[in-house]
C-alpha cells in the first residue's frame, strides 16, 4: 500500500492546461472517441472496468448460480467445467458466481470511498490552498499526524476497537486518502489562487467559496480524475488485502480478497481456486491504471 | 543546516506524540475491555472491577497516558496479553527479522528500479519506454497477495524449486536464503512497479528541460548528456519517495508475512488486532511512525544535498 | 567571404496527427565568415525552428523535406553523430531565450562552462579551468574565480545570460546563434547584453544569426535582416537599406505598428495589421500575407508563385506588387502632440503610499528584514487621461497597480477616489460602489479568462455583481461590450482558448468596462501580444479612452508605448517615483538620470540611432536595504559622492515636471516650463 504520494498525478496543474481548456468545449462523445484514437492503452483499462461494472450491476441476471449456496456433491471434481465454466471452491460453491457478486461489493464499496476521500479532501486542499495561513496550518497538520500512520497499521487500529465492516473500511480510506488528495488540492489551488482570472473575480466581488468552487475547482479537474482512477486501483487493492488478512467484509458475503484467503491453504490441492480470484483482482485494478494513464497521456497531448 | 534538522527534529517529537496520543485515547476509550479479556468471558463482573483496579486502569486516562509514555521512553511497553509476554522482548525481535527482509528488497527494488525508469525516461515514448511502462504499470497493479499466489503456483507448485513457506528455521528442508527469495521477489514486483513509474516520469520531464538541449547542443553525446547532466536532476524528485518505501517495508510486508508465514513485525500487528492486544497496537504503532518520521528527515536532508537550489 | 551557414532552399515539415504542416517554406540565405544576419518574425513564423535546423536538432515529428542545410559547406544532412557533435558547441553554438532554465541547475557554473573545451579538444583540467574564467572576464562577470563555484539560481537573469554566451563563445566558434537572448531581460540589463555581444563581436569575428521578434534589437546587432512571415523569408538585406525602405507590405506593417519613441502621442494611430498570421501552406502558391495586404489583388497575389525580387545591393523583397508598394507613402502616422493638460478632472489622487512587507524566514521562524516594495509614492490620475507607471521588474510599479485595484493593501498613505480612501481597503472590503469603479486588464492573456468558463461568463458575471442586471439584460449587454471591444457577437459562445491571445485581450479589456468604471488599471496589457496585435488593441485603448472619459493607469516597461499611450509619465525605482510629469516633459531634458539611462537603453528600429554609450552598472539594490541617500545612487554615472549616498534627493519642480534628484537640473530647462523651484520635502 504505497499510495504515499501519487501527488505525482497531479500537483502541477501546468501540464493540464491543454486539458482544462479542451475538455471544456469537447462534448464527452468527442472527448471519449480521442480517448479511443489516442491511447489504447486507456481503451483498454476503460474496457476492462465497463465489463467488471456490467457484470456488478447486473450480477443477479447474469450469475449462473447462487454466490453462497454450498453443494458438497461438487467438491470430488472443483475443476472448470461445462456446468461450472470456473470451477467451485472448497465448499461447493460456483467460482464465477462468487466472482459476479465479489465485483459488486469492491466496486460498491471503492468507489463509496475514493468518492469521499475526494469530497473531503478536495474541501479541505481548496480551503487550505486559497485561505492560506493558520486555516492552511492547522489543515496540512492534521493532514501530515495522519499520514504519519502507516496505512495499514491505521486499519489494524480501527478494526481492532470497532471491528470489520463495510462503513468502517469506507471510513478508514476516506481518512487516510484525504490529506493525500487535499495536498493535490492545495497544490492546484496555490498555483491557480494566483492567476489573473482569480484576481478579476475578486475585483468584481464574488465570495471565497464562490471562488473556490466555480472559478478555481473545475480547473483542478484534470488531475482529480486521473488521481481517481489511480486511487480506486490501489482503493481496489487495499479491500482486497484487508479481506486476505481476514480482517475485510466478515462473511459469508463474496469478497475476492477473502475468497483468496478461504482457499489459500489449498493451494497444492486445488490451485484454481486461488489464482481465479487473484486475476479477477488484478484485472479490476490494471483496468484503473490504465485508465488512469490513458487519461494523462491524452490531457498531455492536449 | 543544523537549525533545519533541528527544527525537523522538534517537530517529528510533536508528531510523535500526537500519535501517541490519539492511539493511547482511541484504544483507552473503554477500558474495562482489556480486563474482560484477559480474564475471558465466563468471570464475573466484579472479578473484572477488580482487576481494573488492581491494575490502575480506573484512573484518569490522562495520569495512566503520561505514566505509558514514562514507561514508553525507557523502552517499556508494557505486557502483551495475548502471548502472555513483555512486548519489547517480542517486537524487537519480530521487528528485526522484518528489518532483514526490508533490507535486502530495498537493496533489489531501488537498483532495478532507477535503472529501469532511467532508461525508459531518457527516450519518451519510445518503444523501450512503453514496454517499460506498461510493465511497471502491471506489476503496480497486482496486490502482493495475487502476485503471492502466481508464484507460489509456478515455483512451488508446479515446478517445486522453491519453498512455499519462510518460517527461517533450517529444520524446514530449505536453505534459509532460499526461503527469502518469494517473499522478495512479490514485494520487488509490487513495489518496484510503482517506482520505476516515479523514475520514469521524473526522468521525461527532465529530458524536456531546455539544459538537456544546452548539453546536447555543446557537442555531448546522447550517452553522455544522460549520465551527467539528466541523471542527478531526475533523482532529486524521486529520492525522497525512494527513501519513504523504507515506511512501506516496515510495516507494509504484513501480506507478505503472512503469505509466507515469515515471523516478522506486520504479522505480530495483524495478530494483535485480530486478539485485540492493545499493548503490542500501541508499541507497534510508536516504532512505526518514528520508522516513518525518520525516513522523512533523512529524505529531506538527502534532498538539500541532491539538489543545491534548496540548500537552507 | 567563406560561407559559414547556409540555407538552400530548404523546407521543413511537421508531420503530426492532422497531417503535414509546413513551418519553413523554401528558405534560402548565407551567413559569411564575421557577419551578422537577423531574423524577425511573429512567433509561429518559423524562426526558432532556423536555429534548431542549423544545429540539426528538430523536434520529433519535424524534418527537412526539401533543399539543404550546410555547414562550412558540408551537407549536414548527411552527417554521423560523431561530426555531428563537433559541429555543435565547436563550429556553431547557441545562445537561448531563458537562460535560467538552460543552464543544468545542480551543476556548478565552472563545471558546465569547462565541459565545452573539454568536449572539443582540450585534455587538460586546468588548462580548460583557466579559460572558462578568462571567458567569464571577457563578459565582464565580477570576481569570475569565485562565479565558477557557484549555481545558476545564485545569479540574476543578466549575469546568467552572460555566463550562457561565455559558453557558447568557450570553442571560439565560427557562428553564433542567439534565439531570443534578451527576450524578458530589462531594458537596460538588454543594453548591456547587445552592447557585450557587438564588443564580443568585434574581437573575435564570430558570425552571428540572431533570431528576435524585436526590430530593434536586430537593428543594433546585425548587418542584414531576414523577415520571415509564414514560413517564408519575405524581405531580405542590409539593416540600412531594409528600415529606410521597407518594401513588402509585412516589413511595412510590423514597422508602422510599432510605437515610437520620437513618435507622436496616441492621437496619431498605430497602423495595426489586420487578421491573424496564417500557417503555411505550400498547396496555394501565392503569397501567405495576401490576405491581410491592403495592396493585395487577386489574381496577381493569390495564384501564382511569387519570386525574390533584387532591388539592388542585395535587398530582396517577394511580392508581385512591389511597384504599387514603392509608390504609396511610408508612414502616414500623423505626429500629435499628446494633450496633457491640468484641466481633466482627477479621478485618483495617491499620496505618501508605501507597501511593506515583513519578511520572516523560510521555515516560519525569526525576521529577516523588510522589504519596501512602495515607498511615499504620490500620483493623481486624471479623467479621459493615461498616466503611465513605468520602470524595471522589481520597481514596484505592479505593486502599486495592485494596491489601487484592491488585489493587496498599502501599509500607509492615501489612495483616494474622491472622498474615499482605499489605500488599506482590499478589494473585498471595499464598497461595491467604488469595486465597480476600478477595475483591472491584466497583463497575461493565458490566465486572463478562466479556461473552463465561456466568454459570456467572462462578461456576464461582472454585470451581475457590478451592475445587478438580471440575466437577459447582461446577454444584450455582453453584445453591447463584444461590440465595444470590436469582437463578433459569436465569440459570447466560445471558450478562452478558441480565441487568439489578441482576441482575449480584447475580452478582458470588455471586462473591465462592464462595471462603468471611472479608472482602469492595465498592467502591462500588451507586452505578451505580437507587435501588429500589439498596436490594434494600444488604439482600441485609446479610443475608448476617448470616448468613456475613463482613467487609464497603464504600468509598462516599454518606453516607447509609455511615449505613444500616456499624457502623464511616473518613472519608478526601487518602489520610489523618480520623476514624474505630463509625457512630453519627462520625455525631453531635463532628465532624472535614471530616465535618461533608460531612454538610452531602449532598442529603437532605427539603423541610424547611436549606439547606446554607458549603460547602467551593476543592480538594483534589493529592497531590503535600507536606504539613506538617493535609491539610484548605487547605479548613477553622474552620482555627486557623500551628498547622494547619505541625503534624501530633493524634488526639483519644473510646474507639474517633478525629478527627485541632487544635480542641478534646472539649468539647461527651457524656459517656458516656468523656473525651478525647491521643495523642502522630498519624495524619495
Amino acid at each position: 500500500m504505497t499510495e504515499v504520494s501519487h501527488d505525482l498525478a497531479g500537483g502541477r496543474v501546468g501540464s493540464f492546461r491543454g486539458t482544462d481548456a479542451a475538455a471544456a468545449s469537447r462534448g464527452w462523445a468527442r472527448k471519449i472517441y480521442d480517448l479511443l484514437t489516442r491511447s489504447p492503452i486507456g481503451t483498454i483499462g476503460a474496457a476492462i472496468l465497463l465489463t467488471w461494472t456490467i457484470l456488478a450491476v447486473f450480477a443477479p441476471w447474469i450469475a449462473p448460480y447462487s454466490p453462497t449456496k454450498i453443494d458438497p456433491a461438487l467438491i470430488a471434481d472443483p475443476y472448470p467445467s461445462a456446468q461450472h465454466w470456473l470451477g467451485v471452491d472448497h465448499l461447493g460453491r460456483d467460482i464465477l458466481s462468487r466472482l459476479i457478486w465479489g465485483a459488486r461489493t469492491v466496486l460498491t464499496v471503492a468507489p463509496t470511498a475514493v468518492l469521499g476521500a475526494v469530497i473531503l479532501g478536495t474541501f479541505l486542499g481548496l480551503l487550505a490552498g486559497y485561505r492560506g495561513g493558520i486555516v492552511d496550518a492547522v489543515i496540512m497538520r492534521i493532514g501530515d499526524t495522519l499520514l504519519a500512520f502507516p496505512k495499514i497499521i491505521l486499519y489494524l487500529i480501527i478494526i481492532a476497537k470497532f471491528g470489520a465492516s463495510a462503513f468502517n473500511i469506507i471510513a478508514v480510506i476516506t481518512l487516510s486518502s484525504a490529506p493525500i488528495i487535499a495536498r493535490i488540492v492545495r497544490g492546484v489551488t496555490l498555483d491557480i489562487k494566483n492567476r489573473d482570472y482569480v484576481a478579476a473575480a475578486r475585483m468584481r466581488g464574488e465570495s471565497a467559496f464562490f471562488i473556490m468552487f466555480v472559478e478555481i475547482l473545475p480547473n483542478a479537474r484534470g488531475p482529480l480524475i486521473v488521481d481517481f482512477f489511480l486511487r480506486l486501483g490501489y482503493t481496489t487493492i487495499a479491500i482486497g488485502v484487508l479481506g486476505f488478512l481476514g480482517v475485510g467484509l466478515p462473511p459469508p458475503d463474496p469478497d475476492w480478497g477473502g475468497m483468496v484467503k478461504e482457499a489459500y491453504g489449498m493451494i497444492f490441492v486445488w490451485p484454481h481456486m486461488t489464482i481465479i480470484p487473484s486475476l479477477a483482482i488484478s484485472s479490476l485494478v490494471i483496468g484503473a491504471n490504465f485508465l488512469a494513464t490513458g487519461l494523462r497521456e491524452a490531457s498531455l497531448d492536449g | 543546516m543544523l537549525r533545519y534538522s533541528a527544527k525537523q527534529l522538534l517537530n517529528m517529537a510533536l508528531t510523535l506524540f500526537a500519535v501517541s496520543f490519539l492511539v493511547f485515547a482511541l484504544n483507552e476509550l473503554s477500558p474495562g475491555d482489556v480486563t474482560r479479556k484477559i480474564l475471558g468471558p465466563y468471570a464475573s463482573q466484579s472479578q473484572v472491577d477488580h482487576l481494573t483496579r488492581e491494575m490502575g486502569l480506573d484512573r484518569p486516562a490522562l495520569v495512566r497516558y503520561f505514566e505509558y509514555m514514562g514507561k514508553a521512553l525507557t523502552g517499556n511497553f508494557g505486557n502483551s496479553i495475548y502471548y502472555r509476554q513483555p512486548v519489547s522482548e517480542l517486537m524487537w525481535d519480530r521487528l528485526g527479522n522484518t528489518l532483514l527482509l526490508a533490507a535486502i528488497s530495498f537493496a533489489v527494488i531501488v537498483p532495478i528500479s532507477v535503472l529501469l525508469g532511467v532508461l525508459a525516461g531518457m527516450r519518451e515514448r519510445g518503444w523501450f519506454d512503453r514496454a517499460v511502462s506498461i510493465f511497471s504499470s502491471i506489476c503496480a497493479s497486482i496486490p502482493e497477495f495475487a502476485m503471492g499466489v502466481f508464484l507460489l503456483a509456478i515455483f512451488v507448485v508446479w515446478l517445486g524449486v522453491l519453498p512455499g513457506t519462510s518460517p527461517l528455521r533450517g529444520d524446514a528442508g530449505w536453505a534459509i536464503w532460499m526461503q527469502f527469495v518469494l517473499p522478495v521477489l512479490v514485494v520487488t514486483f509490487y513495489d518496484a512497479g510503482y517506482l520505476i513509474a516515479m523514475v520514469r516520469s521524473s526522468m521525461v520531464e527532465v529530458m524536456r528541460q531546455p539544459y538537456i538541449r544546452t548539453a546536447l547542443l555543446k557537442g555531448n553525446s546522447f550517452r553522455n548528456v544522460v549520465a551527467k547532466h539528466a541523471l542527478r536532476n531526475a533523482l532529486i524528485t524521486p529520492f525522497t519517495v525512494i527513501l519513504l518505501q523504507l515506511n512501506y517495508l516496515v510495516s507494509g510486508l504484513v501480506v507478505v508475512e503472512t503469505l509466507f508465514a515469515y515471523p516478522g513485525f506486520g504479522r505480530l500487528m495483524l495478530e494483535a488486532a485480530l486478539a485485540k492486544d492493545i499493548a503490542v497496537l500501541e508499541a507497534g504503532t510508536l516504532v512505526a511512525v518514528s520508522v516513518t518520521m525518520l525516513t522523512q528527515l533523512f529524505g529531506d536532508l538527502g534532498y538539500m544535498a541532491l539538489d543545491p537550489r534548496i540548500r537552507v | 567571404m567563406a560561407e559559414i551557414l547556409a540555407f538552400e532552399h530548404a523546407s521543413i515539415a511537421y508531420d503530426g496527427r492532422a497531417g503535414r504542416q509546413i513551418i519553413l517554406n523554401d528558405v534560402d540565405f548565407s551567413i559569411g565568415e564575421g557577419e551578422a544576419l537577423g531574423l524577425v518574425g511573429e512567433s509561429s513564423c518559423g524562426k526558432s525552428t532556423v536555429a534548431l535546423a542549423a544545429m540539426r536538432y528538430l523536434p520529433r515529428g519535424m524534418s527537412v523535406i526539401d533543399g539543404r542545410i550546410r555547414v562550412e559547406g558540408r551537407d549536414i544532412a548527411g552527417l554521423t553523430d560523431r561530426e555531428l557533435s563537433r559541429i555543435r558547441g565547436n563550429r556553431i553554438a547557441m545562445v537561448y531565450q531563458d537562460p535560467m532554465s538552460s543552464l543544468n541547475p545542480v551543476m556548478p557554473i565552472g563545471k558546465q562552462l569547462m565541459e565545452v573545451p573539454l568536449l572539443h579538444g582540450e585534455t587538460d583540467e586546468n588548462a580548460a579551468f583557466r579559460r572558462a574564467v578568462a571567458m567569464l572576464e571577457e563578459v565582464r562577470l565580477p570576481a569570475a574565480a569565485a562565479m565558477m563555484e557557484r549555481y545558476p539560481h545564485q545569479l540574476s537573469g543578466g549575469q546568467q545570460q552572460r555566463v550562457v554566451i561565455a559558453m557558447a563563445l568557450m570553442a571560439k566558434p565560427a557562428l553564433l546563434i542567439m534565439d531570443e537572448p534578451t527576450t524578458g531581460l530589462d531594458v537596460t540589463i538588454e543594453a548591456a547584453i547587445l552592447e557585450l555581444v557587438r564588443e564580443l563581436r568585434a574581437k573575435f569575428g564570430t558570425a552571428i544569426l540572431f533570431i528576435s521578434h524585436n526590430l530593434g534589437t536586430v537593428a543594433r546587432i546585425c548587418d542584414r535582416i531576414g523577415v520571415l512571415y509564414a514560413g517564408r523569408m519575405v524581405e531580405t538585406g542590409r539593416i540600412g537599406a531594409v528600415f529606410r525602405s521597407p518594401s513588402h507590405p509585412y516589413t511595412r506593417g510590423l514597422l508602422g505598428a510599432l510605437p515610437r519613441l520620437s513618435g507622436g502621442g496616441r492621437r496619431g494611430r498605430l497602423r495595426p495589421i489586420e487578421g491573424t498570421i496564417a500557417a503555411a501552406d505550400r498547396a496555394r502558391p501565392g503569397c501567405a500575407f495576401a490576405p491581410r495586404c491592403s495592396f493585395a489583388a487577386r489574381h496577381e497575389c493569390e495564384e501564382r508563385p511569387i519570386l525574390m525580387v533584387e532591388l539592388g545591393d542585395g535587398h530582396l523583397a517577394r511580392c508581385a506588387r512591389l511597384d504599387a508598394v514603392r509608390a504609396s507613402a511610408e508612414d502616414d502616422r500623423a505626429a500629435a502632440a499628446s494633450a496633457a493638460t491640468d484641466g481633466a478632472p482627477i479621478v485618483l489622487r495617491v499620496r505618501k503610499l508605501s507597501k511593506e512587507y515583513k519578511l520572516t524566514g523560510l521555515f516560519g521562524g525569526e525576521k529577516k528584514g523588510v522589504v519596501r516594495a512602495v515607498t511615499d509614492v504620490d500620483l493623481d490620475a486624471r479623467a479621459g487621461e493615461t498616466l503611465a507607471i513605468v520602470g524595471e521588474s522589481g520597481c514596484g510599479k505592479s505593486t502599486l497597480a495592485r494596491i489601487v485595484s484592491g488585489l493587496l493593501a498599502g501599509t500607509s498613505g492615501e489612495v483616494k477616489l474622491g472622498e474615499t480612501d482605499l489605500a488599506k481597503l482590499e478589494v473585498d472590503d471595499r464598497p461595491p460602489e467604488i469595486r465597480r469603479q476600478i477595475q483591472m486588464v491584466f497583463q497575461n492573456p493565458d490566465s486572463t479568462l478562466n479556461p473552463s468558463h465561456s466568454i459570456a461568463y467572462a462578461l456576464s458575471r461582472p454585470l451581475r455583481m457590478l451592475r445587478n442586471l438580471a440575466s437577459g439584460d447582461a446577454k444584450t449587454e455582453v453584445s453591447k461590450l463584444l461590440a465595444q471591444v470590436r469582437l463578433p457577437v459569436e465569440v459570447a459562445e466560445r471558450m478562452p482558448h478558441q480565441l487568439s491571445g489578441g482576441q482575449r485581450q480584447r475580452v478582458a479589456i470588455a471586462r473591465a468596462l462592464a462595471g462603468k468604471p471611472k479608472l482602469v488599471v492595465a498592467d502591462e496589457p500588451v507586452s505578451a501580444l505580437d507587435v501588429s496585435v500589439q498596436a490594434a488593441i494600444l488604439n482600441l485603448l485609446g479610443e475608448l479612452l476617448e470616448q468613456s472619459r475613463l482613467g487609464l493607469v497603464l504600468i509598462s516597461h516599454d518606453l516607447a508605448l509609455v511615449r505613444h499611450m500616456a499624457d502623464w509619465v511616473a518613472v519608478m525605482y526601487l518602489g520610489r517615483v523618480v520623476e514624474y510629469g505630463p509625457v512630453a516633459q519627462v520625455f525631453s531634458p531635463p532628465f532624472h538620470p535614471y530616465t535618461e539611462a533608460l531612454l538610452r537603453a531602449a532598442p529603437t528600429p532605427d539603423p541610424d540611432a547611436a549606439p547606446p554609450t554607458a549603460a547602467l552598472e551593476g543592480m538594483m539594490p534589493s529592497p531590503t536595504e535600507i536606504i539613506v541617500g538617493c535609491a539610484f545612487a548605487s547605479r548613477c554615472p553622474s552620482r555627486i559622492a557623500e551628498q547622494c549616498d547619505t541625503t534624501p534627493p530633493p524634488v526639483r519642480q519644473f510646474g507639474e515636471h517633478r525629478i527627485a534628484c541632487h544635480l542641478e537640473l534646472g539649468r539647461q530647462a527651457p524656459a517656458e516650463r516656468g523656473g525651478r523651484t525647491e521643495i523642502r520635502s522630498s519624495i524619495s
